[in-house]
């Protein structure tokens, strides 16, 4: 498939002539199709449709998609040895600054960071950036061609990196690239974090979470999973009996939220983070054949909330061959959704339904389970502190909704275990240890970044954060030490 | 790995397991617990510290083999290895010196209570145990709790042993006899947690209980554990899992306990009827 691609002789187009090209479609699994099973969505690009949509890149003198990208991707770059069909150049110039790249093409917001500033996107649709980026990503992995950068020798110096997601993972990447030796201490058993637990396979395969990890460690990176810091050892326990240099906090936001309305606590009620925990990580849509862990088993499912965890938890539902009916329960309109709007228009193709303008405001039960979930319709007023119109009910709406089960997925806190174990460790009201920009916290020799810093956002912020702290703690290692 | 190095077939499919698992010995305390997975694909499920050995680096379990996995795990042999064993998890046991401590453990609750009336014992506080069991043979840990106790008390359904009763038959006989004990500690079934909780209210005796829901990841991240104490929402496996027993709301406990039980019965079945007898289950799980 590569070889053929490099005899493509590259095009001389005018910028009027790549302009005119159309945005390719994403093909996709057909809606009905995949709302039965749980094999990714979107198929991916061919050869010809990714060189194709590459083409559409103006090569911009000055990219403003580099300047929007969380991490830098050297895009035009990328895209130029995409059009020419240098597949294998295209991945190592994405792998420059990218440890992660098959996840961020199929997860990253591009339509409010690189495409929303692609120059020909003011006339035009945007350049297909993260389908391109994903093809190429696919392609190193599928073609085996995976090179590995020279590392420089060892420096001698030691990182403790805390939590396997996208921050950890990044951080851990760029350091060991530059010769030092990183250890990544996870709790659960299997690295990865949000990307693992939270985002569904139909969404993020983990095959795919698993080779970039093994990618990591083709670079040096040791993984510790079982290991809750905190816990099994403390942060200052690494730095002193551990021996390293430095630590950096990428913890996530794993803190689940409840909406404190009556009959929370019934069964039937889970949290967006147990409902997904228990069908990502622990494989419960195997359940009973080959996983032991068991899933809900409800014919009508409501997720309360409008984000991506929502649609997530949604769509992981409607797939399960006892649901019936599927609801997404939003206090705001559509316009106000925090959700990726992919990710609204696929939930609505698989039958999922929307109720907007809605809020519970009590579980019902009998005997303990739930039975039903009362709601009351909004309408909305002013812009509240979010800059979004706020929400009022509408008195005498109450209706009740027919659901056994019901996923709360209205957003996490920061999980408190490394501040409270960690004396000197400033946080703030929120919980979410405070960081300058690159990432130092109140500690020395201690960094932290991702939704631990920020709260929760989207995994290539966190990325964006790791690569800070990862140049950060560099200079400290190199410069500041002894 | 977590390899097993003994393993003792006690009584009542209640099996000790001595695990080699050196991080978690190092930093064990009492009233802590481990998550442990056996395979692939297996769930996670949460069991207290019976004991630990920091030099050895070496964990106690006691585990009643009742649903698929602690069958799963009474049938690996010793020298086979447990995918996972992450810990120690929860808040530590709050020992405080110069208090009378009157511990009850009913069935293999037992094990749980043996690091916290040691711990007590440690910090020179008398100790009085109540041990509980169905019969004489069932009894667990009797000289095990001799050695960390000033007393030992014991209870059988059938009068086989000891008093003839519950456990809480010889701690209502202490209240009303108005014998010193400064904390209770109780760790059981609910029903029996709550019966003791229910005892010494009247009396307003500090009482403890360590909870057991439904748990997965153990560190606070889905909720799955979470209880009513105090009409606040608690999560057992970081804010707990010891918790005032006369807040706890043991109903809802009780209710949440049941949450798959549909689901564990269907694992069961598949898992029976795929082997049928205990050598077809050896030959199928390794």
């Amino acid at each position: 498939m590569g070889n053929e691609a490099n005899t493509v002789s590259p095009r001389k187009l005018t910028n009027k002539e790549r302009m005119k090209i159309l945005r390719h479609p994403m093909p996709e699994q057909n809606p009905l199709e995949r709302a039965k099973n749980f094999l990714e969505v979107p198929l991916g690009y061919t050869p010809e449709m990714a060189m194709e949509e590459a083409e559409r890149c103006l090569q911009c003198k000055i990219p403003k998609c580099v300047e929007g990208c969380p991490v830098n991707v050297k895009i035009p770059e990328f895209l130029f040895h995409t059009a020419m069909g240098n597949f294998e150049l295209a991945a190592q110039k994405l792998k420059e600054t990218n440890a992660l790249p098959a996840v961020c093409g199929r997860v990253c917001p591009q339509e409010e960071q690189c495409e929303v500033v692609c120059t020909i996107g003011a006339k035009v649709e945007p350049v297909a950036i993260g389908r391109v980026e994903r093809f190429i990503a696919d392609w190193e992995r599928a073609s085996g061609k995976i090179t590995i950068p020279e590392i420089p020798p060892p420096t001698g110096r030691s990182i403790a990196v805390i939590g396997a997601g996208p921050a950890g993972l990044t951080v851990a990447g760029d350091l060991a690239k530059l010769g030092h030796s990183v250890t990544i201490f996870e709790a659960l058993h299997k690295p990865g974090g949000v990307l693992v637990y939270g985002i569904p396979e139909f969404r993020l395969p983990k095959k795919i979470v698993e080779a970039e990890v093994n990618y990591l460690e083709r670079l040096g990176v040791q993984i510790r999973c079982d290991f809750v810091v905190g816990m099994t050892q403390t942060v200052d326990e690494l730095m002193t009996e551990g021996r390293f240099d430095a630590v950096f906090i990428g913890t996530g936001a794993g803190l689940p939220y409840f909406l404190g309305v009556p009959g929370e606590n019934l069964n039937g009620v889970y949290s967006a983070n147990e409902f997904l925990t228990r069908v990502n990580l622990m494989k419960g849509y195997h359940f009973p054949d080959t996983a032991d862990t068991p899933i809900p088993m409800a014919k009508h499912v409501a997720v309360i909330g409008g984000g991506n965890t929502a649609m997530d938890a949604a769509r992981t539902a409607r797939r399960l061959p006892w649901t019936e009916k599927v609801y997404i329960v939003y206090r705001r309109s559509q316009v106000e959704m925090p959700a990726r709007k992919e990710e609204i228009h696929h939930g609505e193709q698989e039958g999922v339904e929307f109720l907007l303008l809605t809020n519970p405001t009590r579980f019902i039960g009998k005997d303990g389970w739930l039975v039903g979930m009362e709601c009351q319709r909004m309408e909305l007023g002013e812009p509240d502190a979010s800059g979004r119109r706020k929400p009022i009910p509408i008195a005498g709406s109450e209706f009740v909704l027919d659901v056994e089960s019901a996923i709360v997925a209205t957003g996490n806190g920061s999980n408190p275990l490394i501040n409270k174990t960690t004396p000197g460790l400033q946080s703030n009201k929120h919980g979410n240890i405070v960081a300058d920009q690159d990432g130092k916290t109140s500690r020395e020799g201690v960094w932290a970044g991702g939704d631990i810093v920020i709260g929760a956002a989207t995994v290539i912020k966190a990325m964006g954060a790791g690569k800070k702290a990862a140049k950060s703690i560099h200079e400290f290692l190199m410069n500041s030490m002894p | 790995m977590f390899r097993i190095l003994e393993k003792n077939d006690l009584a009542a499919k209640v099996y000790r397991y001595v695990i080699a698992a050196p991080d978690v010995a190092r930093k064990a305390k009492a009233g802590q617990f481990v998550i442990l997975r056996l395979y692939d694909e297996g769930e996670r499920i949460p069991i207290t510290l019976a004991d630990w050995d920091a030099v050895a680096g070496t964990i106690t379990l006691y585990v009643q083999a009742i649903g698929k996995t602690t069958i799963m795990l009474s049938m690996m042999k010793v020298g086979d290895a447990l995918l996972d064993v992450v810990g120690p998890l929860g808040i530590p046991s709050h020992v405080e010196r110069g208090k009378v401590l009157v511990a009850l453990g009913g069935g293999f609750g037992i094990a749980a209570i043996h690091p916290i009336v040691r711990a007590h014992k440690l910090v020179g506080n008398r100790t009085i145990s109540i041990i509980g069991a169905r019969t004489r043979e069932l009894m667990l840990m009797e000289k095990e709790m001799q050695v960390i106790s000033d007393e030992v008390r014991i209870a059988t359904d059938d009068g086989s042993y000891g008093t003839k009763g519950f456990v809480t038959t010889v701690l209502k006989k202490m209240l009303e006899e108005k014998e010193r004990m400064d904390v209770v500690l109780a760790i059981g079934p609910v029903v029996m947690m709550k019966a003791v909780a229910d005892l010494t209210r009247p009396y307003c005796v500090e009482t403890l209980v360590s909870l057991n829901p439904i748990m997965m990841d153990g560190t606070g991240m889905c909720g799955a554990c979470r209880v009513v104490v105090n009409d606040k929402m608690q999560f057992a496996c970081v804010d707990g899992p010891e918790f005032n027993a006369h807040h706890v709301d043991f109903e809802l406990l009780m209710a949440r306990q049941k949450m798959y039980s549909p689901q564990e019965k269907l694992s069961m079945e598949i898992f029976e009827k795929v082997c049928h007898t205990q050598e077809q289950r050896e030959t199928a799980a390794w």
